[in-house]
């Protein structure tokens, strides 16, 4: 190298220069988006970890399978009306949204897309995506907790299903778009009607991403607690649709207040085992997602 | 309308005016659709050969803003009557696509798709490997029948599109140029498919190649587009049988094109 550092034809130099400003700002930068990367997986981790560390020893059989204890009831007691309340009423605002979010999605993609209905309803969704999960308590308190006269599961089920209904309406109107148009006209070529070409082939090609939508609603709505405090409440006893209801949300608010250790135990606990399900809903949603692309 | 039809023409299509919304796309075209024969349309970009093609089965009707007037004769019936339904026509006038769009199913039930929409009731099985043996497609995908559409070549997705659409047995076949997307090798096969295909269908076929017009097709029809009407109205310039057209053009602009002056 030295021999010939002073001849004008010399190659450049192609080795690293470490120590170069230029390279110390790169390495710098690099490892700023890295660091901004692991912090980014801190919260949910440090949550796992509490929540294991604190509620962790709870579970066990009886968590699932007996009901909350008495406030002077000092150990054991479980949390399972409160698994199935949320199960059921999640099941309710289901079968409610999915067939209604489906159609008005279809109409949306394919039948109107440009109709004043479709613009309307298209609109009202997206702003109803953001609506304030308390508001939707409250509706669903005036429509089905004054008029039935009493909190109910029922009403923890609609007042779910107001805040799930945008989110599957427009998952599925975008999943009905991204259907190829050459697929449409490959049905309408081979003599489909309309409705043959949606159920035949449209249907059929969306049908995953409209799973994974109604999934990613399904693990929002298990976890909402504003909604069900205006219309299912709680209850200490097992599952009574047209009584109060419990939730695993509730149980977690209610019991985090209490004086109680054993509740205060049960609290923890729930929310182990709130956040795994809807860890499972989430890997469910991505695992149906994924068979998409084959 | 329902004058009857010299004995060959089976379509008697007359586009005097096609808009979509505001914008006149074709004007004064008539074409007649021999039975039994290939017609080829070609003719620079935006000329209206692919509207005019795609008005046929009523692909267009698919189209928002839409318009078209004129008529189209099939039989004894023009297909843009009030009282036709567009998905009849459909199923007695098959087309095949420029990009090749098998479902996202099986081979088999590809083919098995437009019979199953007719509620055919006879042996599925001999159907669709009828309908293969005529798309030229069966010894190549007899052993994998249950194997994706999707999975095949380019070429052979072309031709399995082509089983599916004959396997009902349309009078008449679209192909709006069915070759674009594949090799020369692909096409070529394409093209000796057409050739045994008019044996038993009318076919109409949209090419931007005059090379494969001049190879396929009986008669052709030159499309070009007039600008002078402050748009980009495309018009049929003229028709004739293929050698006539190419050998003695009668118009200049027809000229030009097949030597190449413009495109």
């Amino acid at each position: 190298m030295n021999e010939t550092k002073n001849d004008l034809l010399q190659l450049p130099n192609l080795e690293r220069q470490p120590f170069e400003p230029r390279a110390l700002k790169s390495i710098l930068l690099s490892t700023i988006t890295i660091i901004c990367a692991v912090l980014a997986c801190v919260p949910l981790f440090s949550v796992l970890v509490m929540l294991i560390y604190r509620g962790g020893s709870r579970i066990s059989l009886e968590l699932f399978t007996a009901l909350p204890p008495t406030a002077f009831q000092f150990d054991g007691g479980g949390i399972s009306n409160a698994i199935i309340g949320t199960l059921f009423m999640v099941g309710i605002a289901a079968l409610i949204t999915i067939p209604f979010g489906v159609l008005a999605a279809i109409y949306l993609a394919e039948l109107g897309p440009y109709s004043k209905v479709a613009t309307i309803a298209r609109f009202s969704a997206k702003t109803m995506s953001g609506l304030p999960s308390i508001i939707a308590g409250v509706f669903a308190y005036a429509i089905m907790v004054i008029t039935m006269g009493g909190y109910s599961a029922w009403a923890g089920g609609v007042a779910l299903a107001v805040l799930m209904l945008p989110t599957i309406l427009l998952t599925a109107e975008e999943t009905i778009k991204m259907v190829p148009k050459r697929m449409k006209e490959a049905a309408f070529g081979m003599g489909c009607t309309p409705s043959q070409s949606m159920t035949k082939v449209v249907l059929p090609m969306a049908l995953p991403g409209i799973i994974t939508g109604v999934v990613l609603a399904v693990a929002r709505a298990a976890g909402e607690t504003a909604p069900l405090l205006f219309t299912a409440i709680f209850s200490e006893y097992a599952l009574e649709p047209n009584d109060p209801t419990a939730s695993l949300a509730v149980l977690i608010y209610n019991y985090s207040n209490s004086t109680s250790e054993n509740q205060l135990e049960l609290a923890w606990a729930a929310s182990l085992v709130l956040v795994v399900l809807v860890f499972i809903l989430n890997m469910v949603s991505r695992w149906i997602g994924s068979r998409t692309r084959k | 309308m329902n004058t009857l039809l010299q004995d060959d023409i089976i379509l008697d299509c007359r586009a005097d005016k096609i808009f979509y919304s505001d914008f006149l796309a074709v004007r004064d075209s008539h074409v007649p659709i021999r039975k039994n024969q290939i017609t080829g349309f070609i003719g620079p970009s935006g000329c209206g050969k692919s509207t005019v093609l795609r008005s046929i089965n009523r692909m267009n009707d698919l189209i928002r803003g839409f318009k078209f007037f004129g008529s189209i004769q099939f039989h004894t019936m023009d297909i843009y009557n009030k009282k036709v339904d567009p998905v009849a026509v459909r199923r007695n006038i098959g087309m095949v696509f420029q990009q090749p769009n098998p479902f996202a199913m099986s081979i088999y039930e590809n083919v098995a798709f437009g019979l199953r929409l007719n509620r055919f009731k006879g042996d599925m099985d001999n159907q669709v490997e009828k309908a293969l043996r005529g798309g030229a497609l069966w010894d190549e995908v007899k052993d994998k029948l249950k194997k994706s559409g999707l999975s095949l070549s380019g070429g052979q997705q072309q031709r399995l599109c082509i089983a599916r659409a004959i396997a009902t047995e349309p009078q008449v076949l679209l192909m709006d140029e069915p070759c674009s997307a594949l090799d020369p090798i692909a096409t070529r096969q394409i093209e000796e498919l057409m050739l045994k295909l008019k044996e038993r269908f009318t076919v109409c076929i949209v090419t931007h190649n005059m090379q494969q017009a001049q190879r396929v097709a009986d008669q052709t029809a030159f499309f070009s587009v007039d600008l002078s009407i402050g748009g980009r109205t495309g018009y049929l310039v003229e028709m004739a049988a293929t050698k006539e057209l190419f050998s003695n053009p009668q118009e200049q602009l027809t000229k030009e094109y097949l030597h190449g002056d413009f495109s």
